[in-house]
């Protein structure tokens, strides 16, 4: 199991942190938002349910954009604009 | 077709549950008393789950991402539970006592704080994400079992290191037998920590001119609780929420904000998780249900502890030499899982009665007739029902990096809970609810142990995106 941070085209990322519980996909996704320029996209994959409230709040306040949430089978995704 | 099979899952779980409290009613009737624990662990979990309630989230959330929901929930589950413990008090139903006042529980709340973070839960917070199929989890509370049990019971050349003080204090009394003082944790207990001054707040001098239910309500309640709850979520508004809030209104008015914006950034701080404030409100009231039926039950069969009928029902082995078992009275974790990992290591040929912790005060009860255990395998079932009913339950094995996480942070919530007496729940939230300010100490340790645990997992979380980073 290993966390995967990838460029997958022009302003366009992908985090995976399928396997990891609290607190490492709320922590990733901060530091991905982080390296991310404004409007660059974000598709973040995770699987632990508890992660998804404090991303979205932490989406909220700091404005960025949760433009996708979706589950596919225990996979939970979400697409996010950074602000 | 997986939503219906999540459902059946959650219906087997709760029968079986069902069936497993009705047995024990027909064993013996005095088992109702475990019953009761089953299903208030039951509820808990429920709770737990449905409003992702995690004492390690509150801090760790809080510092790592800016996210004051479960502080904001705990706080309000504090407010609820005190103003229900205060009656209770007041109507001498209450099984609550407080606890030793001393800096021992702001070291033990620092390494729990540490712990918590490492594992990704609290004690509490790691019985329901193990009912949401959280394998790491299943780790912590492996951690917090032997560890406490290892730590409870090691001596030897440990006992060099302890200070003559608590070895003299130790030799000198005459209420616990000497030959049960035998380990490092044994002459900390009582050269020291028992030692030390106990008190709610009602007790102190100043309330003396105050009666009745007013009393309780003003000290336990008002001051000892209430008002350092709401002076904590003002400040973390301030803090985390207000610029931003602020900001956001003065672009809505095209205009400047005044005291009435406040107001709505702070209730909207509240209100921003309705299910986390939610499930604080409804675990505060549930905890002090808990105290009042137990109360009950204990008033109906004559008793103080449960030891007295597994005395009854002659299981005389169960019992430490004091006649009793753990039984907390109201939500505890963390003494059952010491017990369990305790039984677990006798049955390899450890001697753990030889101790004060098990041996003289909290024996060593067979599990199934173990009731705070119950009220933790409760926690895990209810947990479970509630995420399978809203499809969230998924077995996940732990792997790499995770088992030591989970372990170590195990241990170290187990250490914690050992040297403070209590962990985020005993040590924290029914003390401090219950009107004894010694719980504010284990929570100032436990807030700065969980943000040294964040500074360390964002150290580490930099270095591996620093290394993704390496190919683009």
């Amino acid at each position: 199991m290993a966390m995967k941070f990838e460029k997958t085209g022009e302003g366009k990322y992908m985090l995976d942190v399928c396997g990891y519980v609290c607190p490492h996909p709320q922590i990733y996704c901060k530091k991905s938002l982080e390296k991310m320029a404004e409007g660059d996209v974000l598709e973040m994959i995770f699987d632990n349910p508890s992660s998804a409230e404090t991303i979205v709040q932490m989406l909220d306040q700091a404005g960025h954009e949760l433009k996708e949430r979706r589950k596919e089978g225990g996979k939970i995704i979400f697409v996010i604009e950074k602000a | 077709m997986e939503d219906k099979k999540s459902q059946i899952w959650a219906f087997i779980v709760t029968g079986l549950m069902i069936l497993i409290s009705l047995i024990y009613y027909k064993v013996n009737v005095y088992y109702i008393y475990v019953v009761v624990y089953i299903w208030f662990g039951f509820a808990y979990g429920m709770m737990l789950q449905y409003g992702r309630f995690c004492f390690a989230s509150a801090s760790r959330d809080l510092f790592a991402a800016g996210v004051p929901r479960m502080a904001v929930g705990i706080l309000l589950g504090l407010i609820f539970f005190s103003l229900v413990a205060a009656f209770l008090t007041a109507n001498e139903m209450t099984t609550f006592h407080a606890g030793p006042i001393g800096i021992h529980e702001v070291v033990g709340g620092l390494i729990f704080g540490v712990g918590m973070v490492l594992s990704g839960g609290c004690a509490s917070g790691s019985l329901y994400k193990i009912g949401e199929g959280n394998g790491t989890s299943i780790l912590a509370i492996v951690g917090i079992s032997f560890g406490q049990a290892i730590f409870a019971d090691v001596g030897g050349v440990f006992n060099k290191l302890l200070p003559k003080e608590w070895v003299n204090n130790a030799l000198s009394q005459t209420r616990i037998p000497q030959e049960k003082i035998t380990s490092w944790f044994d002459y900390f207990l009582v050269g020291n920590v028992f030692r030390k001054p106990k008190m709610t707040l009602d007790e102190a001098g100043f309330m003396s001119g105050f009666h009745g239910i007013t009393k309780f309500l003003l000290s336990d309640a008002i001051i000892n609780t209430i008002i350092p709850a709401l002076a904590l979520i003002l400040i973390i508004y301030v803090f985390y929420i207000r610029k931003g809030f602020l900001k956001k209104r003065a672009k809505q008015k095209g205009g400047a904000t005044g005291f009435g914006d406040e107001l709505s950034g702070i209730w909207g701080m509240i209100t921003a998780s309705k299910r986390t404030s939610l499930m604080g409100v409804l675990i505060g009231l549930t905890a002090g249900l808990h105290i009042f039926v137990l109360k009950g039950m204990q008033i109906k069969f004559g008793i103080f502890n449960f030891g007295e009928l597994l005395e009854r029902m002659g299981h005389v082995s169960d019992l430490s030499t004091n006649g009793t078992v753990f039984d907390p009275g109201y939500w505890y974790i963390t003494t059952q899982e010491a017990q369990f990992g305790a039984w677990v290591l006798e049955k390899f040929g450890w001697n753990m009665h030889d101790n004060v912790y098990f041996g003289f005060s909290n024996g060593l009860p067979e599990p199934w007739r173990n009731p705070a255990l119950w009220m933790s395998i409760g926690i895990i079932f209810g947990a479970m029902v509630m995420a399978l009913l809203n499809k969230e339950f998924k077995f996940k094995f732990p792997k790499g990096e995770l088992i030591a996480w989970g372990l170590f942070g195990g241990l170290f919530m187990g250490l914690g809970a050992r040297v403070a007496l209590g962990c985020n729940i005993g040590a924290f939230f029914i003390r401090v609810a219950g009107g004894d300010p010694g719980g504010w100490l284990f929570g100032i340790g436990m807030v700065g142990g969980a943000f040294l645990g964040v500074k360390f997992f964002n150290w580490w979380s930099e270095r591996k995106m620093a290394k993704e980073m390496e190919a683009f």
